[in-house]
Parts: structure tokens; C-alpha cells; sequence
């Protein structure tokens, strides 16, 4: 009742629920033997920063949406200056791809199909 | 009861647009009154949808059909005439499907809306324009005549417009109103054209009728021309990439609660889309180029859309790209199947025992039209708690929030539950009709699988950024936000159960809901015709 079948392949969501529950079960276990006499408010259960001090002023420690990903969009600039370009927001624009995407079907249709 | 299924095609229709027109008479009575009426109507046209596909899936029965003005509401064709003339509603499995979708969407997005516009002004004209959405979403999945169709288009349209440029002293709100309503008249347009045609062709409207005057004597040039018309058009107000200009816009830019609202409308354009391919033109040589039409823009839309979304800074555009980018795996889910259904008719192989068998184009089927039931309730809910999130923080830029998990503890919880379920985690609903898109896409080119599952992936990865963002960091910097009031988040938790309870029972839809839905389609026009025709 649960599970679907692909014909080649098979899922079934409530196997994998209690899989998880026993790993999230072991792991909690695992975590409950661990040790128990460090000592609260020392550096001992401090953040680590990489060696560095924890800011003062809260709001520097979060990191804000558009800083995320930052890295991964930089790498792809050349990517997103094309597919941004099309996105300029002017009617005309969008009309035009209304157009061009008519024709591309029409050559489809007409020509493969 | 009995007569209530019978006549439930008509009133599905009937009850959200004689309640439309009404609401601004009952508005007059106070916002109580008024608000308890809209809750009414909307109450009583799911229980419709509900009743009509209960009766469908529960019977296993064929398509049936509801004729308007004729002696008997089950006789298609007047006596001594070969063309159904009359404005007749058909139910199949594909339809009553959809009607499931705009029913459990329109009821969270107006208990959602009770206290979302509860202290704003133009509410009667508001939940005006949401009936009458939604009557035209019902028509535009019940109708069996292909003016009707373009009738039907054209009410959502307008109300779309309407609602989307509902906030009225928003610039922003006035142009996404401007340009979709320029780029559904276009898209309208080119449809009614498509109908011209096939009416000069053909002499008629049925689609019933028409499907079997293509099936018969093949698609003429004139038929071809109208399917292209047809395929842009549709695929234009579905928000298929490159024509998907207008949905950022439009999901932004309308109130929280009607953005996902217009995700059911977007999604019956698919469905007319989809029965346009298998129905219209379900036999004749296009079937496999319209299959890869499909899967191209299946393609552009999957990735563009994720792409741009994980370049957003306004939280309610991101997810507006996410949506998007998911009609793209209804889209190829629903391609693969297309494709692999034109060869297996080219080597003559029985199509129903194909599904049986569960051929991979069947499953490719079963997964996109899941992922539209799936998609429906993920989208909303993350539109719901987008707008329980913007009402509480005032900002809807990612840069200017951040911590309001603190504060806004379920809503937090919703936003990870349908963030989750939309980029395909386990055990979510969007992973089980995923899982059934890529398996079966890779048996017809493991490129397909590869892109969506990168995709996939990389839509996780906006939804991180989303979470960060709004919910994650100190308290410090908030506004007044406080978590969202109760009217408002029981529509968003009516919606995470449904994600839920799809996601760890997706063998019990697929069975019940899924696959007959996927079958209308698959095996073709021939049943769908018999009920208007007869014979099959």
C-alpha cells in the first residue's frame, strides 16, 4: 500500500522512515555515551570560527541570502549574464519569444513531424 | 447524493460562479457574513470535486458525459443528428483528477486569504474574483467542447488579471497585472484561432467529435496549424520555459494566497495541453515530434527555472522560478510517455497492456501527472507560509530578514516541510513521482534523468538559501514579527499533511488516483470518443 513500483525500480517512503527513526535512534544513543564533564560557558562548548573571536554584534554572524551562494553564481557569471539578458522585463520582449517559440514548433512539427 | 454526483460536472461550475457574482451583494452584509458565505461556496464546490471524484475512482467507470439543454443531461447527440451541437461537460480520469488539485488549492488559498486580507480593503471583490478563477479552472477541466474551452480560458484569465494586479497602490502589482493580461489575451488568442480552424475544418466543436474526424481521415495541414497554435498557446499560460516571462511576475506579484491559486490555473492549461496531444491529436504521424517538443521545453524550463531562482534576493520570485521549474517534470514526465507511446503504436503494441506491464513511458506518465497533485500542494504551501512570512516581517528581500524561526515556530516548520517535499527529499511527496520521472526518463535518454536530478538538487540548494535567509540568524534586527495567526496556519497545515500523507502513502494514490488518470491519457481517444459518439 505504501511503496510504488517503477517497473524497474521500487520506493517505499515507510521502510525508509524507520530506517531513519533506527539511524536518528543509534545516533542519539551514540551522543548520550558521549562525554559529560566539559564544562558550560568556557570556550569548551564555544563555537569554533576558524580560530577567530565570535563577533559581538549578533547580526554578523548571519550570513544573508544573497551572500550564500555567491561562490557558485560568480562561477557561473558568463551563464547568467545570457539567461539574465533575456529577462529584461519589457513586454515586447516577452512577445517576441512568444513569436519565436511558435516558429520553432511550427519547424518541428512541420519539417520532423 | 445520487443526484448531486450526476449533476456535480455542471455545479462544480454553477456554485463558484453564481457565488462570484453574488459576493459583492453579500459583502454589503458585513466582512463576516461575507467571509462565511465565500468559505460556504468554496466548502461546498470541493466537497463537489471530492464527491465527483470519489464516484469516478471508486466505480473504475468510463468517461461519462453532462449535456446542457438537451432533453436527457446523458444524450450527446440530438436525435437524427451525427455532430453533438450542445454545451456538454466530460468526465474522465484525467479530468476528475484535476478537479482534486483546484479543489484542495482554492480551499487553503481562501481559508488562508479569511485572515490574510482580513484588514485590507476590496475583499468582496477580491473573493469575487477568486469564485470565478475557479469556476473557470473547473470548466476549462470538465468541458468537452472546444469554444466552451476558450470561454472558460478566457474567465480565468481575466480574474487571473484581476487578482494579480489586485494591489492596486503597488507599481509592481499594476505592471505584472499589465503584462499578463497582454500575454494571456495573446495567448487566447492564438487558441481561438486554433479553433476557428479546426471548426473550418471539421464543421464542429466537440472535442469528442474532433478527435475522432483527426483519428480518422489524419491530420490535414490546417489541423497541424492549429496543434501548433494550440501547443504555444497552452504552454505559454502553463509557464513553460521560454515563455515563461510572465510567471515571476505574476506568482510574485499577486497576493500570497492567489499565487498559489494561480499555480492550479497554470496547471489546467497543462491539462488542456495534455489533452490536446493524447485527446485531439492522440492518433496521426505528430505524436512523437509533439513528445519532443515536450521534453525540450521540459528541459529549458527544469533548469532555467532552478537557475534563476538560486539568484534571487526576493523570496516570493524564488519560489515563483521554483514553480516554474517545476512544470518542467510534469512536462517530461508526460513528454517521455508521449514518445514512447508513438513507437509503441508505430510497432502496433497494445497500449493497455503496455501499462499493465508498467512500460517505462506509462510510469514516465504516472509520475508527471503525480507530480501535478504533489507540486500543487508543495507550491501552495510554500506560497502560504511566503506570505505568512512577509505579512510578519514587512520585507519580502532575503538580505533585509533572518530569524524569524525564532518567532514563528510552525510556520518555520511548514516552509521546511514543503521546501523538502518540492526539491524531491525522502520521504516527501515530490521525491515519490520524481523518483518515477527519472527512472523512466533514463530509459529514453539518461541525459533527461542527469539534468532533473541536478536540478533537483540545485532547487535544495535555493531552498537553503531561502531558509538562511528569512528564518535562520539572530533575533536581533526583527521587526514586530510574531508567528502567523491561527486562520492562517491551518490552511498551511492542511497542506503539509497532504505532502505528508502523499509522501509516505504514494502507493495508495498512485493506485487509486494516479493511474487512472495516467490511463485516460495513454490509451488514447478512443474511450473518450465512445462517450460522446458511442460505439468507443
Amino acid at each position: 500500500m505504501g511503496g510504488i513500483n517503477s517497473g524497474f525500480g521500487a520506493w517505499n517512503p515507510i521502510a525508509w522512515t524507520l530506517l531513519f527513526l533506527g539511524i536518528l535512534i543509534i545516533g542519539f544513543f551514540v551522543r548520550s555515551i558521549g562525554r559529560k564533564d566539559y564544562k558550560r560557558g568556557t570556550d569548551q562548548t564555544q563555537p569554533f570560527l576558524s580560530g577567530n573571536p565570535e563577533p559581538e554584534a549578533a547580526e554578523a554572524l548571519h550570513v544573508r541570502g544573497e551572500n550564500l551562494y555567491w561562490g557558485m553564481v560568480h562561477g557561473l557569471s558568463g551563464y547568467y549574464q545570457r539567461v539574465r539578458a533575456w529577462h529584461t522585463g519589457i513586454l515586447n520582449d516577452y512577445v517576441a519569444w512568444f513569436i519565436g517559440a511558435l516558429g520553432l514548433v511550427f519547424v518541428i512539427l512541420f519539417w520532423i513531424g | 447524493m445520487n443526484a448531486l454526483t450526476v449533476h456535480a460536472p455542471v455545479l462544480l461550475v454553477a456554485v463558484p460562479l453564481l457565488g462570484a457574482f453574488a459576493t459583492p451583494l453579500i459583502g454589503k452584509l458585513g466582512r463576516r457574513t461575507r467571509d462565511l458565505f465565500v468559505g460556504l461556496i468554496v466548502a461546498v464546490t470541493a466537497a463537489l470535486a471530492g464527491l465527483l471524484a470519489a464516484n469516478f475512482f471508486a466505480s473504475g467507470a468510463a468517461p461519462s458525459v453532462y449535456v446542457l439543454g438537451g432533453r436527457a443531461f446523458n444524450m450527446p447527440l440530438p436525435s437524427g443528428m451525427m455532430v453533438p451541437i450542445r454545451i456538454l461537460f466530460e468526465v474522465d480520469g484525467m479530468s476528475a483528477f484535476m478537479t482534486l488539485i483546484t479543489a484542495l488549492v482554492t480551499l487553503a488559498g481562501a481559508y488562508f486569504s479569511f485572515s490574510y486580507w482580513k484588514e485590507r480593503s476590496g475583499g468582496s471583490m477580491y473573493y469575487s474574483l477568486l469564485l470565478l478563477l475557479t469556476a473557470g479552472i473547473f470548466g476549462m477541466e470538465l468541458t468537452g467542447d472546444m469554444f466552451n474551452f476558450f470561454v472558460f480560458l478566457e474567465i480565468t484569465s481575466i480574474a487571473a488579471c484581476g487578482l494579480i494586479g489586485f494591489r492596486v497602490w503597488l507599481r509592481k502589482s499594476q505592471e505584472a497585472g499589465f503584462k499578463v493580461m497582454t500575454l494571456y489575451t495573446l495567448s487566447g488568442l492564438f487558441v481561438l484561432l486554433a479553433i476557428a480552424l479546426l471548426y473550418g475544418q471539421h464543421g464542429a466543436l466537440n472535442i469528442g467529435f474532433l478527435a475522432s474526424q483527426i483519428g480518422s481521415i489524419g491530420a490535414s495541414l490546417v489541423d497541424k496549424i492549429a496543434l501548433g497554435l494550440l501547443l504555444t498557446g497552452l504552454a505559454m499560460k502553463a509557464g513553460a520555459v521560454p515563455l515563461h516571462m510572465w510567471a515571476p511576475d505574476a506568482y510574485g506579484e499577486a497576493p500570497a494566497p492567489m499565487s498559489a491559486v494561480l499555480v492550479a490555473n497554470s496547471q489546467a492549461s497543462l491539462y488542456a495541453l495534455f489533452r490536446v496531444l493524447f485527446t485531439l491529436f492522440g492518433v496521426g504521424a505528430t505524436l512523437s515530434a509533439n513528445g519532443w517538443i515536450l521534453i525540450v521545453f521540459a528541459m529549458l524550463t527544469i533548469f532555467v527555472g532552478v537557475t534563476m531562482a538560486l539568484v534571487q534576493s526576493d523570496i516570493k520570485r524564488l519560489i515563483a522560478y521554483g514553480a516554474v521549474s517545476q512544470i518542467g517534470y510534469m512536462l517530461l514526465g508526460v513528454g517521455v510517455g508521449l514518445v514512447r507511446r508513438a513507437s509503441l503504436l508505430a510497432g502496433g503494441a497494445a497500449l493497455a497492456d503496455k501499462a499493465d506491464a508498467l512500460d517505462y513511458g506509462f510510469v514516465a506518465m504516472q509520475g508527471g501527472i503525480f507530480h501535478m497533485l504533489n507540486d500543487a500542494a508543495c507550491i501552495g504551501l510554500l506560497f502560504l507560509t511566503t506570505g505568512a512570512v512577509i505579512r510578519a516581517s514587512g520585507t519580502r528581500d532575503l538580505n533585509k530578514m533572518g530569524g524569524l524561526a525564532h518567532r514563528m515556530k510552525w510556520t518555520t516548520i511548514f516552509f521546511i516541510i514543503g521546501a523538502f517535499a518540492l526539491a524531491g527529499i525522502p520521504p516527501f511527496n515530490g521525491f515519490a513521482s520524481k523518483f518515477l520521472i527519472y527512472e523512466a526518463s533514463f530509459k529514453l535518454s539518461p541525459f533527461l534523468s542527469v539534468i532533473a536530478i541536478l536540478s533537483s538538487i540545485m532547487l535544495l540548494a535555493v531552498f537553503v538559501k531561502a531558509f538562511q535567509g528569512a528564518f535562520l540568524g539572530s533575533k536581533t534586527g526583527l521587526s514586530d514579527a510574531g508567528e502567523a495567526p491561527f486562520g492562517m496556519l491551518l490552511p498551511m497545515a492542511v497542506l503539509a499533511l497532504v505532502v505528508i500523507a502523499f509522501g509516505l502513502f504514494p502507493g495508495f494514490f498512485v493506485d487509486t488516483i494516479v493511474t487512472p488518470a495516467a490511463r485516460a491519457l495513454w490509451l488514447g481517444p478512443s474511450e473518450y470518443i465512445g462517450a460522446v459518439l458511442g460505439g468507443g
